[in-house]
């Protein structure tokens, strides 16, 4: 019974102390499960190496996974909302999952910070969007560097091929605005699926129109199976790859048939080869090395996305301290408003400058040119 | 499209279909032994890859720890019932099969250097691994229910299902991979080029399913897997065990599984949910089948891989939907052209 009562009144006491300390909550949405695994897993990882203090009070992450369901992601962001009562959310790890809550988080006035790819969580703006920020490059970012040098290499017809899901589908639109403006012809578009056991047919399909290059867009491993069905089929031109490309795995699977491959992607892939004087260059660096030492393995570009979000929140919060205590809305509101006046702000993706208009905040020092050179990552002088 | 893409895309599509083929006999088996609808049996596909994967990475298989696992659960369930009834020498037997087998495996595992062992001999040691989860499944989920009505035992199906892709995303990891062509030669056949690979997939899948064939028509436990097939109760009075039918069709249904899977890995890459697409597919073929049919399920498998390779061919954004779509004309004519019998509960 004594013991009982001792422990009643301990679990009151420590209750209380968790109020007096006014912590920050911020909860995280990831899909650590599910067929988009490989975004979601470095960035359930990244969630230990994120910062744990900002103006002087403590930040507490709530982790959840949504198993890459979209419907689950609206669960989670609900329960975080009205359970949790959190501050801020950081996720969720998919487009779709993202677009999803994106009216749920508004209602509710709780910052979002999206590690998504899809420009569409940010644009058009509106009065619901104006809460979600993405810490990503726009896929218009990184198409314009693609253009650049298949406009500089001689580029005049290209083939497309995306996976049949709303990565592969925006970057068509993106890519074929872009070349359309450029004056390059896509003469021919293909969509394949992850789980394909041939791609094949595609290949054939982008062969027989023989474009000068193709550009294979999709998020992952997935990226690799359509350049060596080419490559197999005899195909000769010049292959480009989006950022949804740049992990290790990509040369592991690849091997020889992806040398001189040409991407576009954030530093963390050619850190050593980026001059020191670039402002990410040391927070990537420093990220990169802590991830490896807890995990053992160098983290995939999206866990670098997640670690932004927690850098952009350090740099907000304490200004929005001054505005208002941690789990009230004026908090919140405040949170939001520190989160777009953030100008100059380096992370591991590139420099941050968020404006009422872009929630994205990437300039050209968010992207790198690189290619496969000799089976390593080479920076495009 | 000239003759020769369409040469190339037939290529394709047999090499896909022959796969498919192996898929939609092991489901028909499976389905006509033990009623059970095996959705798990795309899952055998991307285990039996990626162990050799991870094999070939210098790792020791992580299914391997799985499989004592299972064995543990098995050799508690079959150990108690053989303590009890009082029979020592099958209690040898259980704990030998369901303990000391898989033990022994993951320290042969551990102390050979399985990266460098020649491929025939991991992709032994893969089979090793991965074929006695078959029967294992089978002795710890459908045993139990064997008498239940065919609705439950495809919802418990599901759920190994699911629970079979949450372990593989656990062992393997989220990213693809690849493991090295059996043979890198190629053959000039006129304009066509068939990769050495091909071959291994379209001959392998041919002498298997005459394995097969002589197995079911020419041996006593073959025999005794048509004659539970055809008739449950009379192969009972007859003295076939159906829990032995049970685990002998789902060894055939995991080997057929993880040998497709061997197969496919140098072609595509494979994940850790790559089966499950692939074994719908299968599904589909054995659906054309009537779930009864060997021949027609092979048949439509074959059908299944042309029309998946042609249609991605011409419209690559509908090709699942083209591939699924055709079930629909052949549950029409297959319901219209055979009587319909209700299930005895």
């Amino acid at each position: 019974m004594k013991f009982k009562h001792l422990a009643g009144s301990l679990l009151a006491a420590a209750l209380s102390l968790g109020v007096a300390h006014a912590e920050i909550r911020i909860g995280v949405v990831s899909s650590s499960t599910g067929p988009i695994a490989m975004v979601g897993i470095p960035q359930k990882n990244t969630v230990a190496l994120m910062p744990t203090k900002a103006g002087g009070e403590t930040i507490r992450y709530i982790a959840l996974d949504d198993g890459s369901d979209p419907t689950a992601s609206v669960v989670a962001i609900k329960k975080l909302i009205s359970e949790e009562k959190v501050d801020a959310i950081i996720g969720p790890s998919g487009s779709p999952n993202a677009m999803g809550v994106i009216q749920f988080i508004a209602e509710a006035g709780v910052p979002l910070l999206a590690p998504v790819g899809t420009a569409a969580v940010v644009l058009p703006m509106n009065d619901q969007k104006k809460w979600v920020f993405k810490t990503t490059q726009n896929d218009g970012l990184i198409a314009s560097a693609l253009l650049d040098h298949m406009v500089r290499s001689g580029v005049k017809t290209v083939g497309f091929i995306g996976t049949a899901d709303p990565y592969g589908e925006n970057w068509g639109k993106v890519f074929a605005d872009g070349a359309a403006k450029k004056g390059i012809r896509i003469v021919a578009e293909e969509r394949f699926q992850r789980q394909d056991p041939s791609v094949t047919a595609q290949a054939l399909k982008l062969i027989a129109a023989k474009p000068d290059a193709v550009l294979i867009a999709a998020p992952g491993t997935p990226a690799v199976l359509p350049q060596l069905a080419l490559v197999e089929r005899g195909y000769k031109g010049r292959f480009y790859q989006t950022h949804g490309a740049a992990l290790p795995d990509f040369l592991k699977l690849g091997g020889k048939k992806v040398e001189g491959t040409v991407l576009a992607a954030s530093l963390m892939l050619v850190l050593d080869q980026v001059p020191d004087s670039h402002p990410s260059k040391k927070i990537a660096r420093n990220y990169v090395a802590a991830y490896e030492k807890a995990y053992g393995a160098a983290p995939a570009t999206f866990g670098g996305n997640m670690f932004d979000a927690g850098l952009l929140l350090e740099r907000a919060i304490p200004s929005a301290l001054a505005k208002g205590k941690p789990g009230t809305a004026e908090f919140r509101s405040a949170l939001r408003d520190a989160l777009e006046q953030t100008r100059e702000m380096p992370a591991t993706q590139g420099v941050y400058n968020m404006t009422p208009a872009d929630h994205s905040g990437f300039d050209e020092r968010g992207r790198e040119l690189i290619t496969v050179s000799n089976g390593t990552w080479t920076l495009v002088k | 499209m000239d003759l020769q893409i369409a040469l190339m895309l037939a290529q394709d599509g047999l090499t896909n279909g022959a796969i498919y083929a192996l898929l939609a006999l092991a489901l028909v088996l499976v389905f006509a032994v033990t009623r059970v609808i095996f959705i798990p049996q795309g899952e055998f596909v991307a285990y039996g890859a990626l162990t050799l994967a991870m094999m070939q990475g210098g790792h020791v298989p992580a299914t391997v720890w799985l499989l004592v696992a299972m064995g543990a659960a098995g050799a508690l369930l079959d150990g108690t019932a053989a303590l009890r009834a009082g029979q020592p020498r099958r209690l040898v037997a259980v704990l030998g099969w369901n303990l000391a087998y898989p033990l022994g495996l993951a320290a042969l595992l551990a102390a050979l250097p399985v990266a460098t062992l020649p491929l025939a001999a991991q992709v032994l040691l893969a089979l090793a691994v991965v074929v006695p989860i078959g029967p294992l499944l089978y002795r710890l989920v459908f045993q139990p229910i064997t008498d239940a009505p065919v609705l439950i035992l495809l919802i418990v199906s599901v759920a190994v299902h699911v629970a079979m892709v949450g372990l593989g995303l656990l062992f393997f990891g989220a990213e693809g991979q690849r493991t090295p062509a059996f043979s890198e030669a190629s053959f000039e056949l006129g304009s066509l080029t068939v990769s050495g690979q091909t071959i291994w997939v379209v001959l392998s899948s041919l002498v298997l399913i005459v394995a097969l064939y002589r197995f079911f028509e020419r041996t006593l436990y073959g025999k005794a897997l048509r004659a539970t097939a055809i008739n449950r109760n009379g192969a009972r009075l007859m003295g076939i065990s159906p829990s032995l039918a049970g685990k002998l069709t789902f060894f055939l249904a995991a080997l057929i599984g993880a040998l497709s899977g061997v197969l496919i890995a140098p072609i595509t890459t494979v994940y850790y949910d790559t089966g499950f697409l692939i074994g719908l597919k299968g599904f589909v073929a054995a659906i054309i089948g009537g779930l009864a049919s060997y021949p027609l399920a092979a048949v439509g498998a074959v059908l299944v891989g042309l029309l998946e390779s042609f249609s991605s061919f011409w419209a690559s954004a509908f090709k699942e939907v083209i591939v699924f779509t055709l079930i629909i004309p052949v549950l029409l004519w297959r319901s219209l052209t055979s009587h319909h019998v209700e299930e005895e509960e």
